[in-house]
């Protein structure tokens, strides 16, 4: 199948889009040195309370902090720049997904902190579907760092 | 394509595409960088402006040397509670802590417990006019470390040499006749809030405390908790401006917190030693309600002005040091439980202070005096926050702190017009806890706990409070200094609670003295025989 300039240039702006927000989000924190997700992860329902609860351990919360912020900001920047985008595509489904069932918009538990009314399907879902359109088009290919070392068997077609 | 410039190996084209990430990384970045930066400024700006430190707690001193000898008279809920920060959990207690833990892995009460320091103390008596109580404590801690020995009366106990100190958590009526007896025998004393039962006894207790070179110290152990200690340096930053109003509130809606305890299925007259429960107790004939239930009449217990109040009173005379009231007004009645009590379940209790002042931003004079409020009900548990309000800023105090700037502020006025301070969102937040309430398993352990009571925190652990204030105790027993709240913060405390209590019962003001430092008189009442009556009200 062959995509469209306009098919193209609409999964760019997708990944372009979500690559900005991982990245923002990585930079706020890198720079609020008294930033921390204990709060987040205290306040967590559902199925794997316990699992998040015992992340935002006094012993191991600076590790998760740490983590959190690398994750964040390394997978906006490979999206932004547009290399090992399929990597940060499977990255962020991960550390989306995580922020998913910590939170989950599951009936009878509690939404803390959300804007809107979720059923089973809140943004968290929805941006790791979009990262999974992203993984599925190798837009680096066609729009980023890669382009100018691209390997044949990922070109768009 | 052929006709496109190129750049060594790559086309404009494909560079441009290839590098046009990096303006957009730049420009995410430089946004995400600039307004945290920014918003960061603006808080060291106001933090900068108020200057509060979070004063590091004065640590109290070594527990080396000889063990101290302690002796525990009431060995009931408080009493195993002060116990076990001592160092003594009795059997069923672990085995409760650890079922407890097998249902929520997150409650830390048996870690914590374990994991205490050890305060180098010997629990060598015992004195509990409950059999069961007392036989409980002799059968958890008779062990090769520890031998303890039951007495009878207290007297027995401090005069049988085997006891340094004393912790004192029996029905208020016993507090000061103990505390008194072993002040006058050399023997430390740690007695729980209120510290007396009537006035007389606060003088004499006073005088005892003076003439002892015994340590004596009253159980208000929020003294320990970090946020009073940084709401004290609020304080003293006159962060607040001029304080003009207080409130501070009991909201409870459970049996527990209403003082409806578990009567126990032995207590018979031949477990109960009933005589010596009463002591100076008008003389009535056995009954397990008054027992285990004492804190529902006024022969036993103070009602909510002794029993709760108190802790509240505390909690701002800690901060504020504004001493004893000038008067008193309460009102209230019985509205919620109507079962024989004769203590009110819903009380007010107002309290002025005309000459105190935490300090003015305004033009000298303009501001003076102070009403402390407090509000209760035992039908009810809406969270009340206790709220100090100043002209320049509102405090709102418990286990964690926030202040507020007010919108009319003097001191604050060019930040606010400015708008670097938004009467909307806290000025200054301290909350150790983020949401950390692991081991909290009742209503009334929350009201506790939310009030500071419970829990603290010291370098990001979570510390039982009441273990500080006896680890200070028994620092200032092994090293000298001053407890935090010591006879005379207890005297102030108590006569504030007693002129709670007679103004409810008289249903009229009632004034204290400064100069010949007494409660005025009112004529044609002893005010002890007021207090002491077990009535609801004198008509």
């Amino acid at each position: 199948m062959t995509l469209s300039n306009r098919q193209n240039n609409a999964v760019v702006l997708f990944r372009l889009l979500i690559g900005w927000h991982f990245f923002y989000e990585g930079i706020t924190k890198l720079y609020n040195p008294s930033w921390t997700a204990k709060a987040y992860l205290n306040s967590s329902s559902g199925p794997f309370k316990w699992f998040f609860e015992m992340l935002s351990g006094d012993g191991i919360i600076g590790i998760i902090d740490y983590l959190n912020i690398l994750g964040l900001a390394g997978i906006g920047l490979a999206l932004i720049l547009g290399f090992w985008d399929k990597w940060a595509s499977i990255a962020g489904i991960i550390l989306l997904l995580f922020y998913y069932i910590s939170q989950p918009p599951f009936p009878g538990l509690a939404q803390i902190g959300t804007e809107g009314n979720y059923f089973l399907v809140n943004k968290n879902l929805i941006e790791a579907a979009g990262l999974y359109v992203i993984y599925c088009f190798p837009t680096s290919q066609y729009f980023g760092i890669q382009k100018l070392f691209g390997s044949s068997n990922n070109q768009l077609k | 394509m052929s006709e496109e410039k190129s750049f060594g190996k790559f086309s404009r084209r494909n560079l441009i595409k290839g590098l046009a990430g990096i303006p957009i990384l730049g420009a995410a970045w430089w946004a995400g960088a600039s307004t945290t930066v920014a918003k960061r400024k603006e808080s060291r700006e106001i933090l900068d402006l108020l200057n509060i430190n979070a004063a590091a707690p004065p640590p109290s001193g070594s527990m080396e040397g000889d063990p101290v000898r302690v002796g525990i008279i009431g060995y009931g809920g408080r009493g195993s509670h002060l116990v076990r920060v001592l160092g003594f959990a009795s059997e069923d207690w672990i085995d409760s802590a650890k079922e407890a833990l097998n249902t929520n892995p997150r409650d830390t009460r048996l870690k914590s417990f374990l994991e205490q320091e050890n305060l180098n103390v010997k629990l060598t008596g015992v004195c509990d006019v409950f059999d069961v109580n007392a036989e409980k404590a002799l059968n958890s801690f008779n062990t090769d470390n520890n031998k303890i020995k039951r007495y009878r009366t207290h007297t027995e106990m401090i005069e049988s040499g085997e006891v340094d100190a004393i912790v004192i958590a029996t029905p208020d009526h016993w507090h000061a006749p103990m505390a008194i007896d072993a002040l006058n025998a050399g023997v430390h004393v740690y007695v729980e809030k209120p510290m007396t039962h009537n006035i007389k006894e606060t003088y004499q207790l006073r005088e005892a405390a003076g003439n002892s070179k015994a340590v004596f110290a009253v159980g208000h152990q929020h003294r320990q908790t970090q946020s009073f200690l940084t709401a004290q340096n609020v304080i003293s930053q006159n962060v607040l401006g001029h304080v003009s109003l207080i409130q501070v509130n009991t909201n409870r809606n459970d049996d527990n917190g209403a003082w409806q305890y578990n009567i126990h299925d032995k207590a018979s007259p031949n477990s109960i030693d009933w005589d010596l429960f009463l002591g100076n107790a008008p003389k009535v004939s056995f009954n397990k309600e008054h027992f285990f239930r004492w804190r529902k009449w006024w022969a036993y217990g103070s009602g909510l002005s002794g029993d709760l109040m108190t802790h509240d009173y505390d909690r701002v005379n800690c901060v504020l040091k504004m001493g004893i009231p000038k008067s008193v007004i309460a009102s209230g009645g019985i509205y919620t439980h109507n079962d024989g009590r004769n203590v009110p379940d819903v009380m007010q209790v107002n309290m002025d202070f005309p000459d105190f002042s935490t300090g003015s931003s305004q033009k000298s004079g303009k501001e003076k005096g102070m009403t402390l409020v407090y509000s209760a009900t035992l039908g009810n548990q809406y969270n009340r926050s206790s709220i100090l309000m100043g002209h320049d800023a509102t405090m709102e105090l418990g286990n964690s702190l926030s202040i507020y700037a007010d919108p009319q502020s003097t001191r604050f006025k060019e930040s606010i017009a400015n708008g670097k301070i938004n009467p909307q969102i806290p000025i200054y937040q301290y909350d150790p806890a983020v949401s950390d309430v692991d081991g909290i398993t009742s209503a009334t352990s929350k009201y506790f706990a939310d009030k500071g009571l419970l829990w603290t925190y010291r370098d990001g652990k979570r510390v039982d409070s009441t273990y500080l204030h006896i680890r200070e105790w028994l620092s200032v027993i092994r090293n000298g200094g001053k407890p935090s709240c010591g006879i005379q913060e207890g005297f102030e405390e108590a006569i504030t609670a007693h002129m709670g209590g007679l103004s409810y019962k008289l249903g009229r003001r009632i004034d204290w003295d400064v100069e010949k430092q007494e409660i005025v008189p009112v004529e044609g009442y002893d005010l002890d025989e007021v207090l002491l009556s077990n009535t609801e009200k004198i008509t």
